[in-house]
């Protein structure tokens, strides 16, 4: 690990003024750690925000209010979040383990890098961690890796599954930096990998997340469904966050976001455009499915994927409606 | 009775071997080949050097003085030929582990002239050929009558080839080492060892020194399961450095480094042929496997071993064939050769059962041989079937409808399965000591205790031999410089041990204050009988007909292990195998990068083993059977023997469930998917 310098930041806007070239700004570091002792993150320095004043969640009546530095554990086990947002707290809790929820913040969460085996290993090409050095997932073991929105630059997954819930709950992401505040909603929060893979999200240099809004809870039964080859601890093969309000056996609306299939959560418009106005049935689902997949783009090892997402959306969506 | 060091490791006062105190330690951080064959053309270690706290830079540049080149995995910096991606080419020693690491990072630069590399074993790789022998020293071929012809004869035949991928063991306690140089030249190495006496012997032969003047130390060793059976790299390192640095210092490779460098299973290819008349017995018997080892070393597992002695048939042949790639040379893992090799012949008896239209259970009742089938020695004791029975009885099998791909619990394929298990009962030379000290009995045996509870087992072992109570016997172990004892592997620890601890008792008691014993005589004569532990393996699988996921909601383990000498440590054993086999048949597998030569997923994070969440309802039994042809304690091993067959029972169970033959191991979801 490169020696760094190390602040703690006392208030956001000390935090911003604090973060110069080099610097990263530190949540619970369950994720950034691990990359600096790999050599994949080398920050000169390092502003500690997992103690600025962004550990509440206030809820309004309507949504709901995440501070930023809030832990994945007591955001899960929150009575409101638990009550009125289950789909989040399934999420929240299909992720990593206790010890490391413990330690995770939602901000941090929403920030975390690719697992993909070849950016985790600096004696490999990487376009992710070093801009046109190649990529050699695409000939080598993508077997969890993208296959909707990949580039011939990068085939790597996001790998939050919180992410996945917010973006089918429509979450807003506060953000603060040297130009200001403004929110970013999820989805669009994440990039794809398109030219540029270093980049994982449209956050500017120096931006800081403080917290995530929700609207208020989505009309409708919601589901979160992670498959994993292991029980527990493990990243998704794919995992799908899903709204459906279905009134008279017609789907009035209706939100699905994808994790484990591209460098993003996924949200699945097309599938969700095609559910609006129609029967709640299987033959729809699948139909919305197949729609939303035909611009999926199986890697060899990774073709299994395909199958999967659609059998996911079409059981997840049926289990909502019964 | 609990574990006697179970207070010591649960308050943290067990020492493992990087814990211990030492003024002016070291560390050291050693640096991989980025290459997976060539020659290193140039170290260039000026730059690190010359950084405050580094204390010295060991490479090929400037190859350390060794007494033997013999393992080339030991003979560290010796030569500029690099042999596999990973392999240690230097090291840097500074008073700090940050230090060392950041040096070794990015301040030593070395250079290669990379060759092209050939990492992947296939079925007709050129390369391969037949050893010799397989281990430990068996011939690699065994061939007794026609099978060709029996085969060709037969009613029902089945021949399926299964692979199983490269797998790593993964004990929680890295691989690690503190070696401290004595003023009269004598060097201390505390060593995370599953063998003391045989990590000093290795250890002084390649340093060159006479054994007597190395000690190992290692009272408390965090999980072994094969691969700290032999001396690791880090050992040889901590003491090169330590003399390099002139003061003690510390190794513990990271998890990463100890996939390269600390073995694993090498994968394997495997074509099974069976053949049966048609009352489904057995006429031939065929295993050819392919495996393979590195550039450096050869290294045979021995995957077709049990078939040898599993099921009668006359026309039998088996066959190991190996590659030597460039790739680490691959090394023990929990029951090397029969845990491959049972996943193969139990998925290959389960395939034929299906085709002879017989329950799996009866087929290997009906094959059960009266005397070993290859070398017609008898069983020392033998209760297969009753395992398999008494499994039956418990698991509820009579109720099984054999139809696979018909049970539909909700959205689950439901399923079951079932294989038999087998494992060798051996035992090797031991000595130990027993004296009587402050009104107590003091046993000494350089014995290991890996996890197991070795420590426990033994001073039960004494205490019903000295006839007094297990509170007045105190064993020590993991020493050295205590009476000289085999490894803790090949699942003979216990009945290597145990009976060197009983003959010394016996002489105590008999001489009145000391006794001791070597039992290399009585081992010696250990001849006349096929000496194995056998068992029946049952799982239930459950498999989401959408995503295919699969679950193991029950196991069963039956064992028939001659006398088990401590039940609480005995289960400990075997439902942790078990549970090492649940993760070796549904996620364990290390992938081989084809492009750097290396290995991708080296962690914990990447390379998964089962969790606690994928262990539902486990259970391990066994029948007490009485074989006085073993040891003076009628025991069998049994660490190895509860993995054997745990992937196949699982396999069969997914067929079962869902009319799907798995043969390529780990069974995951996008296999069943695809």
């Amino acid at each position: 690990m490169r020696p760094f310098a190390y602040a703690r930041a006392s208030d956001a806007r000390d935090a911003v003024e604090r973060f110069g070239p080099g610097a990263m700004y530190l949540g619970g570091g369950t994720n950034l750690v691990d990359l600096m002792r790999l050599g994949v993150a080398e920050p000169e320095s390092l502003v500690d925000v997992a103690r600025l004043p962004y550990d509440a969640i206030d809820g309004d009546g309507d949504g709901l209010r995440i501070g930023s530095a809030v832990r994945n554990s007591d955001l899960a086990a929150h009575p409101v979040v638990r009550e009125r947002y289950p789909m989040l707290a399934r999420a929240v809790l299909s992720g990593a383990s206790g010890q490391v929820r413990n330690m995770a913040t939602v901000g941090g969460n929403l920030l975390q890098r690719t697992r993909c085996p070849y950016f985790q290993d600096v004696s490999k090409p990487c376009n992710k961690r070093r801009p046109a050095s190649g990529c050699p997932a695409i000939e080598g073991d993508h077997s969890n890796l993208a296959v909707l929105g990949h580039s011939g630059q990068c085939v790597a997954t996001h790998p939050s599954d919180m992410a996945v819930a917010l973006a089918a709950l429509d979450a807003r992401v506060r953000v603060t930096g040297p130009d200001g505040d403004r929110t970013v909603p999820i989805p669009g929060l994440h990039r794809l990998p398109g030219d540029d893979p270093s980049r994982d999200t449209v956050l500017r240099p120096g931006e800081l997340i403080t917290g995530v809004d929700l609207p208020p809870p989505p009309a409708g039964a919601s589901k979160y469904r992670k498959v994993r080859e292991r029980a527990s601890f493990a990243f998704a093969l794919v995992s799908i966050a899903a709204v459906l309000e279905v009134a008279d056996g017609v789907v009035r609306d209706c939100r699905l976001a994808l994790g484990g299939v591209a460098h993003a959560p996924w949200r699945a418009e097309i599938a969700e455009a095609e559910l609006r106005g129609v029967r709640a049935g299987e033959e729809e689902f699948a139909r919305a499915a197949e729609a939303e997949l035909s611009r999926a783009r199986p890697l060899p090892r990774n073709a299994y994927k395909v199958p999967l997402a659609r059998n996911l959306i079409v059981r997840t969506l049926q289990e909502l409606v019964t | 009775m609990n574990r006697v060091e179970g207070g010591d490791k649960v308050t943290g006062r067990a020492r493992y071997a990087y814990e211990y105190p030492a003024a002016d330690v070291a560390y050291v951080h050693p640096i991989q080949s980025a290459i997976a064959r060539g020659r290193i053309r140039s170290v260039d270690a000026s730059e690190a050097l010359v950084m405050p706290g580094v204390l010295a830079v060991l490479s090929s540049a400037e190859p350390p003085p060794l007494g033997s080149r013999e393992d080339p995995e030991l003979a560290l910096f010796q030569t500029d030929q690099v042999a596999y991606h990973g392999q240690l080419v230097a090291a840097v020693v500074a008073t700090t582990l940050e230090t060392a690491r950041d040096a070794a990072e990015r301040a030593v630069r070395i250079t290669y002239d990379a060759e092209p590399h050939d990492v992947l074993l296939r079925a007709d790789h050129p390369g391969l050929y037949t050893p010799k022998t397989v281990l430990p020293d068996f011939p690699a071929v065994s061939e007794l009558g026609d099978v060709e012809a029996a085969l060709a004869d037969a009613a029902v035949v089945v021949d399926a080839t299964y692979t199983t991928p490269t797998m790593h063991n993964n004990p929680m306690e890295p691989h690690a080492t503190m070696a401290v140089w004595e003023e009269d030249g004598g060097l201390t190495l505390y060593d995370a060892t599953q063998g003391a006496t045989a990590d000093r012997d290795s250890i002084a032969k390649v340093l060159g020194l006479p054994p007597d003047q190395v000690r190992v130390v290692a009272p408390h060793v965090g999980g072994g399961f094969g691969c700290k059976g032999t001396t690791r790299p880090n050992a040889i390192l901590a003491a090169l450095a330590a003399r390099a640095a002139g003061r003690p210092v510390k190794v513990a490779l990271t998890r990463q480094q100890m996939f390269d460098v600390t073995g694993y299973r090498t994968p394997t290819i495997q074509r099974v042929r069976l053949g049966a008349d048609a009352q489904n017995r057995l006429t031939a018997i065929s295993h050819e496997v392919v495996e393979q080892s590195s550039t450096l070393v050869e290294f045979g597992e021995p995957t077709a071993l049990p078939t040898r002695v599993m099921y009668a048939a006359a026309a039998r042949r088996t066959a190991h064939r190996l590659a030597r790639l460039d790739v680490p040379t691959p090394s023990w893992m929990r029951a090397p050769g029969e845990c491959p090799g049972m996943f193969a012949l139990e998925s290959a008896m389960d395939e034929l059962a299906i085709a002879g239209g017989i329950d799996p259970i009866m087929l290997r009742v009906l094959n059960e041989p009266a005397t070993d089938p290859e070398s017609g020695l008898p069983f020392s004791s033998r209760h297969l079937i009753t395992c398999l029975r008494e499994g039956a009885r418990r698991f509820g099998w009579e109720r099984r409808d054999p139809e696979p791909g018909i049970r539909l619990d909700g959205r689950w394929l439901t399923g079951t399965g079932v294989a038999s298990s087998t494992y060798p009962a051996n035992r090797q030379p031991s000595s130990a000591s027993a004296t009587v000290e402050d009104d107590q009995f003091l046993v000494r045996i350089a014995a290991a205790d890996i996890g197991t509870g070795a420590r426990t087992v033994l001073t039960r072992i004494a205490a019903e031999a000295l006839g007094a109570p297990a509170e007045r016997v105190r064993v020590e172990v993991g020493d050295s410089a205590l009476p000289k004892a085999s490894l803790a592997g090949g699942s003979m620890g216990t009945a290597s041990w145990g009976s060197a601890v009983v003959r010394a008792c016996e002489a105590l008691l008999k001489n009145g204050d000391r006794g001791t014993a070597d039992t290399t005589a009585d081992v010696e004569a250990d001849s006349g009988f096929s000496r194995h532990a056998f068992g029946a393996q049952f799982a239930e699988v459950h498999v989401d007909i959408d995503t295919g996921e699969i679950r193991v909601p029950r196991l069963l383990g039956v064992f028939a292990a001659g006398r088990i000498l401590d039940e609480t440590l005995a289960r400990s054993q075997f439902i942790g195998a078990m549970t090492m086999g649940l993760g070796m048949a549904l996620m364990e597998e290390t992938v081989v990068d084809e492009e750097s030569g290396g290995f991708l997923n080296h962690d914990l994070a990447q390379y998964h083993v089962a969790a606690c969440a994928d262990v539902r309802d486990i259970e391990a039994v066994w029948i007490e059977e009485e074989d006085p042809y073993l040891n003076p304690m009628g025991s069998k091993g049994i660490g190895e023997i509860g993995i054997v067959g745990t992937a196949a029972a699982v396999a069969n169970a997914v067929h079962h469930a869902t009319g799907r033959r798995i043969r390529d191991l780990p069974v995951t979801p996008a296999k069943l998917l695809g």
